[in-house]
C-alpha cells in the first residue's frame, strides 16, 4: 500500500479571461496552467522551473488555493481542499505556506517583526500576547536573526534578512508544505547561499516539503529532489534532480540548460541556436506548444499534443521523440 | 600596441545623504583597451553601476558628486567637459545599454524614431535617411519584419525584442565603447543567450570595446577577457579571465565563486550545503578602518582590521587588495 502523498495535484487548469466580454460576449481566455498533475511526498523538495509566463507561479498559487482553479483537483493529506469552506481553508493554510520573491513588498512596512511573523497564528487562534512573543522569539532565532530584531520594522533590514523574516512567518504555523516562489532571486550571490542553506536546514529540522519555484536552473538543481520543467502551462519534463542536467530528455530542457552561461571560462558555450520567443498564449500553436522553436519537430508534433509519460524510471517527458526509443538529444 | 580607449584613475564618487557621506566609489582605477571586453562584477551596492554612470556624466547630482579622479577617453578627460561637449560624445562615441528596456525606452515614441534619433542628432542625417538606417539596424539586431515595425511602440514588443531595440539604438552611431549595465538580467535564460551572442557579434563587427557590468559570474566567464571585482566601492581584485576563475586570490572572489551552485554537480541523495560568505556588506556611510571585507573574511587577522590593504600585484596582470599577499601563511586551509 502506497502511503497517501502530502500533496496530489490532478489535471489542474487555470484560465484567465483576457479583458473584454463586458456585454455578454464571452471574452477570450488564456490557459495559464493547462492540465498539470504531480504528487509531492513528505520531506520532498519539488523544483519548478521555466521561463516567464510558463505558469509556474500560477501553479504555486493554485496549489495553496490562493487563486481558484478552473478545473482539476488538489488533495492535501488526502483531503480535497477545493471543497473546503473559507473557515476550514483558513485553518488549513497554517499547514501550507508561501514565501515570496520580493522581500521588500511582501512585508508590511508598518508592522514590527514580531507582529509580522506571528500573524498566521493570530488569524486562526487568539493566543495571549506573551505566548505569541515566545513563539516569535523562538522563530527569529531559528532563521538566524536576533531577539532584538523583533522590535524593528522591515526597512531596518537588508534583503537577505527580510527574506529570513518571510521564512519565519511561513514557519509560524508549523507548516508541512511551503511554496517558495523565487525566494532567492532578488538576493545577491553570497546572501543567496545563506538563504538556500537555511531552507535546507529548516527542511531537515521540521520535515518540510517545498515546492521551489525558480527560473535559476543551478539553484533549483541544487536544492530539489525532483524537478519539473514547465512550458506554456504544462509540465514537459519531470526528472530526479540527479538526472536533470546530465540527461535531459525534452528538447526544451536541453535548450534551457544549454542557454545557462557557465561560470567557467574553459566551458565553451556553443553558439545558441534556439530562436524566437515563447508563443502568444492568446493564439496557442497546435500540437506540442514547443514545436515552433524545436529543431527536432516532426509532423506529428505539429498536430498532436504529447502527454507526459515515463521514459525511464521516474523520469517523465512529454515529447514524441521519446516515443519508446530513448532518443538522445544534443 | 595596446591602445587604451578608456582610463579611469582614482575615481571617487560620494553621495551626500542625511545619514552621512556614502562612499559609493572609493578610489577606483582601471583601463580598457580598444576592442577589449572588461567585466565589472560585484554585488548590489558595490559601486559598479555608479562607476559606469560617472563615465557618461549620468550620476544623479545631488546627492551624488564626483569628488576626485580622472576619466580619460581617447585624448580627453571626460570629467573636464561641460554638459554640451559631453552630450556630443554620449550616444556617439560611447553608448550605453541598461538593464530594464521598458524603463529606458520612451513609451510614447515609436521605436523607429527612437533608434533614428542619435543619427539625427550626432550625424545630422535627415529624418528619412535616419529612419532608413534605423530600419537597417533593427534588421541587423534580428527584429523580424523590422521595416514594418518602425511605427511600433515599446509596449508592443517582448522583453527580448525591447532589449534588441536598445542595442540597435546604442549601435547606430557605431560607438567605440559600449557600456552595458546588466543588459540581460531582466531576461529569460534563452533570450539572454540570444542577446549575449548578438552583442558578441556586433562587438567584433564594429571592433568596439565593451564594459560589461553584471552580478552574474556566468555571463562574465562567457563574455569578458578581463575582470574587475568590486566590493563596497573598491576594486578588491582584477585579472584575466583565468586568473579570476582558476586562481583568484582575494577571499571575497573565492567566496563568491564557491557560493554559487553549479549545474551538473547534483548527485542523488542529500543536498550538500553551499559555501556561505557570512554576514552582509557594511553600510557605505560607515567609516571602516582597515579592509572593508575583514568582518566577513574567513582569513582576517589583526592587520586587516587596522590598515587598509592596497591592490598588490599577485602576478603579471592580476592584483588583489588583500594582506594575504604579504602574509600567505595566514590563509586558512581550503581557502
Amino acid at each position: 500500500m502506497a502511503e497517501v502523498p502530502l500533496l496530489k495535484v490532478s489535471k489542474l487548469v487555470k484560465e484567465f479571461p483576457l479583458g473584454g466580454g463586458l456585454f455578454g460576449k464571452s471574452p477570450a481566455r488564456v490557459r495559464a496552467v493547462d492540465g498539470v498533475s504531480f504528487t509531492l511526498s513528505r520531506s520532498e523538495t519539488f523544483g519548478l522551473v521555466g521561463e516567464s509566463g510558463c505558469g509556474k507561479t500560477t501553479l504555486g498559487r493554485l496549489v495553496l488555493r490562493l487563486i481558484e482553479p478552473s478545473g482539476g483537483d488538489v488533495e492535501f493529506n488526502g483531503q480535497n481542499i477545493l471543497s473546503l469552506g473559507t473557515k476550514e481553508m483558513q485553518v488549513l493554510r497554517r499547514r501550507m505556506q508561501i514565501i515570496f520573491q520580493d522581500p521588500y513588498s511582501s512585508l508590511d512596512p508598518r508592522m514590527k517583526v514580531d507582529a509580522i511573523i506571528t500573524e498566521p497564528l493570530r488569524a486562526v487562534q487568539n493566543l495571549p500576547k506573551t505566548q505569541r512573543q515566545e513563539v516569535a522569539a523562538a522563530l527569529v532565532e531559528k532563521v538566524g536573526l536576533r531577539a532584538a530584531d523583533l522590535d524593528k520594522y522591515p526597512h531596518e533590514f537588508s534583503g537577505g534578512q527580510r527574506q529570513r523574516i518571510g521564512i519565519a512567518r511561513a514557519l509560524c504555523g508549523r507548516p508541512e508544505l511551503i511554496v517558495a516562489d523565487e525566494p532567492v532571486s532578488a538576493l545577491d550571490v553570497s546572501i543567496q547561499a545563506q538563504v538556500i542553506n537555511l531552507m535546507g536546514d529548516l527542511k531537515n529540522e521540521f520535515n518540510l516539503s517545498y515546492i521551489f519555484i525558480s527560473h535559476d536552473l543551478s539553484v533549483v538543481e541544487h536544492i530539489s529532489d525532483r524537478i519539473a520543467v514547465m512550458y506554456f502551462g504544462t509540465i514537459v519534463e519531470l526528472a530526479p534532480a540527479a538526472n536533470f542536467s546530465t540527461s535531459p530528455r525534452h528538447p526544451y530542457t536541453a535548450a534551457l540548460l544549454k542557454a545557462v552561461p557557465m561560470p567557467d571560462p574553459h566551458h565553451q558555450t556553443d553558439p545558441f541556436r534556439m530562436q524566437g520567443d515563447v508563443p502568444s498564449p492568446i493564439d496557442p500553436p497546435p500540437g506540442c506548444a514547443f514545436h515552433p522553436r524545436c529543431s527536432h519537430a516532426l509532423e506529428r508534433c505539429r498536430a498532436q499534443r504529447p502527454l507526459l509519460v515515463e521514459a525511464t524510471s521516474q523520469h517523465f517527458v512529454a515529447c514524441w521523440l521519446n516515443d519508446g526509443r530513448g532518443l538522445r538529444i544534443d | 600596441m595596446s591602445s587604451k580607449i578608456l582610463e579611469i584613475e582614482n575615481l571617487c564618487v560620494h553621495f551626500h545623504l542625511p545619514e552621512g557621506i556614502a562612499r559609493a566609489v572609493d578610489g577606483v582605477s582601471f583601463d580598457l583597451a580598444a576592442g577589449e571586453t572588461l567585466g565589472l562584477v560585484g554585488e548590489s551596492g558595490c559601486g559598479k553601476s555608479v562607476t559606469s554612470l560617472s563615465i557618461l556624466g549620468l550620476v544623479p547630482s545631488p546627492p551624488g558628486r564626483i569628488e576626485a579622479g580622472r576619466i580619460q577617453f581617447e585624448e580627453r578627460n571626460l570629467l573636464d567637459l561641460d554638459a554640451e561637449r559631453l552630450r556630443r560624445i554620449r550616444g556617439r562615441d560611447i553608448a550605453m545599454i541598461f538593464q530594464e528596456p521598458m524603463t529606458s525606452l520612451n513609451p510614447v515614441l515609436p521605436i523607429g524614431r527612437q533608434v533614428a534619433e542619435p543619427l539625427m542628432i550626432h550625424k545630422a542625417l535627415s529624418r528619412s535617411d535616419a529612419l532608413a538606417e534605423a530600419a537597417a539596424w533593427l534588421d541587423h539586431v534580428k527584429i523580424p519584419a523590422a521595416r514594418r515595425r518602425l511605427g511600433d511602440y515599446p509596449h508592443q514588443l517582448s522583453g527580448g525584442m525591447r532589449q534588441r531595440v536598445m542595442i540597435a539604438m546604442a549601435m547606430v552611431c557605431r560607438p567605440k565603447l559600449l557600456i552595458a549595465d546588466e543588459p540581460t538580467t531582466a531576461l529569460d535564460v534563452t533570450i539572454q543567450a540570444q542577446i549575449l551572442s548578438l552583442m558578441l557579434e556586433l562587438k567584433s563587427e564594429l571592433n568596439m570595446s565593451l564594459l560589461l557590468i553584471t552580478h552574474d559570474l556566468g555571463v562574465v566567464a562567457q563574455m569578458a577577457s578581463r575582470v574587475v571585482v568590486m566590493y563596497a566601492g573598491q576594486i578588491v581584485e582584477e585579472g584575466g579571465l583565468t586568473d579570476i576563475f582558476d586562481r583568484s586570490f582575494h577571499p571575497y572572489t573565492r567566496g563568491l565563486l564557491k557560493s554559487m551552485p553549479r549545474l551538473g554537480n547534483r548527485r542523488a541523495g542529500q543536498t550538500p550545503r553551499l559555501h556561505e560568505i557570512p554576514g552582509s556588506v557594511h553600510s557605505l556611510t560607515d567609516a571602516v578602518i582597515g579592509c572593508k571585507f575583514a568582518d566577513r573574511c574567513p582569513d582576517a587577522f589583526d592587520i586587516c582590521k587596522q590598515q587598509q590593504p592596497e591592490l598588490f600585484e599577485i602576478r603579471a596582470g592580476q592584483h588583489a587588495r588583500c594582506w594575504l599577499k604579504h602574509y600567505p601563511d595566514r590563509r586558512k586551509q581550503g581557502g
